[in-house]
């Protein structure tokens, strides 16, 4: 794993310094809040409802067990016990109090952590997939370059000021999982027709407001190329884009409003224009950074142990089949911790849970964990000859649920339960929705199906690319609910259709089930999908579902 | 006639906690929203608007809430502030644990 070097930790020490003292200024009087707003911004501190809220980045979604425990430490110790992880791979806090932020940070720092640039108009934490160097259909870890990345864009003096916040999200395999066309960039690992790996880039892809799906400005770029490129798409968005309207700002409207072709134009020109800059010194620093990723000593021995307790343990068996995924490795498996119990919060970890999965990490899993932007987290290393004792040590903690990918998986954004946008709540919708399937025991039988919620129109919680998305709104000072259906946030990525009328917080849930029955059923086997089965069929026999005429509901109820 | 102007509480966040808080007759910040000033006059919401905000070493972010009279004091008429009373709803934490220990 890479580890701050001496700039890095001065630069950080530096700016947590810098935040303590203007925290002062602010309780003492000094600092109005206009004025000490952006401040804090840029230290990732906000104010929501009932509390500040600090959101805490993991870069390109890894931890080592150390980071961990400081994390668990930071939640007994300045908060309520637990964290929230969100879906681009930050932490957040729900309850921290103004005057022990400068604490948090430091207590941050000791382990390589900072809260910079996870708010404001810079270039946010850099996602990164989740099964980053693990994962079998992988061409090269992705996780050096996000660092290179992060690195770069971290006080980029060009760019603390862009027209809006800027997301960067990079994917080293053929299947994406880091939702690369949802960023304002989207680096992609690809090969070309020679077999060199370099990357695709895409543009403009974004949620909120206006949902698009990124372009391909740049099909194969060679990897020395990746940090001017991305210097000069970053720059002509900073001169082009509107700084008149926050919701025309982000990068998606400004390469819609001038078209692909002159972005690419633009951004070919100043690329010509800057490449000389970089001397070579970015691909020195990566040949570092490239070393402080190497994989892990992988070991080898017998998995007849796991394959033993496949049949003699039903439960273990369950769990195997879907928070298991394919590792590069021989006799090696990934594993998915679901953060997502049913009737539980999305995404919350208890202090004591953090410390179980370090102390999993480090006993079985060659001391790596990740965050994944489904809000659960990841043991990128496990050998299947350990996952018995993986197993019983999650059980032990409360997160051995067996529903990785299924309806209960559910991802949802902190909604009106905290966040000051919000215009209706999400969590309760989350809870409702996964203990109902829960008692219908039937969704190992529904199969793969992904259900998005978010609480207000900035879609936080991916609802655009949800199979079933969910967005919660105020319809006349009541909380109603819009379905949309089709989206998907993948390497095929779809903005989902609205489905029609939104529904009551009471008549949302008894809606998802009416879906999902009625998808069982209209399905052509078992193995077609939800997402494949709306495709097949189009919005028609689902929006006939949702909304039956009105005497067949009254018959119904 | 111009419109009806609905009755206002002014509320905004402690500084030091973040929790929500409501300005009183007597210029003070209670945490208890019954506690708050139930304006129904705009042009006194609008001075009483600047003198919350010039408070800014106890609290940030004041705003105007719609509210109505009830039998203790103001009461929430949007979702939102009835919320802000309260505290999230998936954790008994917020006011709603405060309220509980304190009885
Ligand atoms: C609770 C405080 C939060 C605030 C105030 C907030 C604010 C916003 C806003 C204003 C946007 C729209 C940006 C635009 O369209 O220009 C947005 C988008 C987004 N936020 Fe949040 N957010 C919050 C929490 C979260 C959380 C908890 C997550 C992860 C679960 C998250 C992830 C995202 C994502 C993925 C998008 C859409 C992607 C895009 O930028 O287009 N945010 N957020
Ligand atoms: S989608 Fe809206 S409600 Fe949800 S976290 Fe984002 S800004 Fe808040």
């Amino acid at each position: 794993m890479y580890v701050y070097n001496d700039f890095d930790e001065a630069f950080v020490r530096e700016r947590v310094a810098q935040f303590r003292g203007q925290v002062e200024r602010r309780i003492d009087g000094s600092l109005t809040e206009d004025e000490f707003k952006p401040l804090r911004l840029m230290n990732g501190l906000y104010l929501q409802l009932h509390a500040y809220m600090l959101r805490v980045a993991v870069p390109y979604g890894t931890l080592n067990p150390s980071q961990m425990r400081q994390l668990a430490y930071i939640a007994d110790r300045w908060d309520k016990g637990y964290g929230h992880f969100t879906t681009r791979q930050n932490i957040q806090y729900n309850w921290p109090k103004l005057g022990d932020v400068p604490d948090i940070l430091e207590a941050l720092a000791d382990v390589g952590m900072h809260a910079l640039q996870t708010s404001g108009n810079t270039i946010r934490n850099v996602t990164a997939d989740h099964f980053a160097g693990a994962s079998a259909d992988e061409i090269e870890d992705p996780r050096p370059v996000a660092e290179l990345l992060r690195q770069w864009s971290t006080d980029h003096p060009e760019f603390q000021f862009l027209p809006r916040k800027f997301k960067i999200a990079v994917s080293g395999s053929e299947h994406d999982r880091a939702v690369t066309r949802a960023h304002d960039i989207g680096v992609r690992m690809v090969r070309n027709a020679d077999g060199v790996a370099g990357y695709e880039i895409i543009v403009g892809g974004g949620l909120g407001r206006t949902p698009m799906v990124g372009k391909v400005i740049r099909d194969f770029l060679p990897k020395e190329d990746l940090l001017p490129y991305c210097e000069a798409i970053v720059s002509v968005y900073n001169l082009l884009g509107r700084r008149d309207n926050k919701y025309k700002a982000r990068i998606k409207i400004t390469v819609h409003e001038n078209g692909l072709e002159t972005m690419q134009q633009l951004v070919e020109e100043r690329f010509e224009a800057i490449r000389q800059g970089f001397t070579g010194f970015d691909q020195e620093l990566l040949t570092s950074i490239e070393a402080a990723f190497a994989p892990p000593a992988y070991v080898e021995k017998s998995v007849d142990a796991y394959e033993a307790a496949r049949l003699a343990n039903p439960a273990f068996k369950s769990w195997s089949d879907t928070n298991l995924s394919a590792h590069k490795a021989p006799g090696y498996a990934i594993v998915s911790i679901s953060v997502k119990k049913h009737g539980q919060t999305p995404g919350d970890a208890t202090s004591d849970q953090m410390r179980a999965m370090a102390d999993i990490a480090e006993q079985y899993g060659h001391g790596e964990l990740r965050i994944s932007h489904e809000q659960n987290v990841i043991l990128p290393h496990v050998h299947k000859a350990d996952l018995p004792a993986v197993y019983a040590a999650l059980r032990e903690a409360d997160l051995a649920t067996a529903n990785i990918g299924l309806v209960s998986d559910i991802i949802a954004c902190p909604g009106m339960d905290y966040c000051a946008l919000a215009t209706a709540r999400s969590i309760p919708i989350a809870q409702e929705i996964a203990t109902r399937f829960e008692e219908l025991k039937i969704e190992h039988e529904i199969g793969e199906l992904k259900i998005k919620i978010s609480g207000c129109i900035n879609a936080c919680g991916h609802h655009h690319v949800g199979h079933i998305g969910i967005l919660g709104l105020d319809r006349a000072g009541v909380e109603n609910y819009q379905i949309t259906l089709g989206g998907d946030g993948t390497e095929t990525t779809a903005i989902g259709t609205r489905a029609g009328p939104g529904f009551s917080a009471d008549d949302i849930v008894p809606a998802i089930e009416r879906l999902i029955t009625g998808y069982m059923k209209l399905r052509e086997n078992e193995d077609e999908t939800f997402l494949q089965a709306f495709r097949r069929l189009g919005m028609e026999p689902f929006k006939a579902i949702l909304y039956p005429p009105a005497e067949d509901k009254a018959n119904a109820a | 006639m111009p419109r009806a102007f609905t009755p206002k509480v002014i509320t905004a966040n402690a500084l030091l906690e973040g929790d929500a808080v409501w300005f009183t007759a007597d210029d003070t910040w209670s945490p208890n929203m019954a506690d708050a000033e139930l304006i129904t006059d705009e042009a006194h919401a609008d001075l009483r608007l600047l003198e919350a905000q010039s408070r800014q070493s106890e609290i940030a972010g004041a705003y105007l809430a719609d509210a109505k009279a009830g039998p203790n004091g103001p009461e929430p008429t949007h979702f939102r502030e009835e919320f802000r009373t309260r505290g999230p709803s998936n954790y008994a934490h917020g006011k709603q644990a405060d309220n509980a220990s304190r009885t």
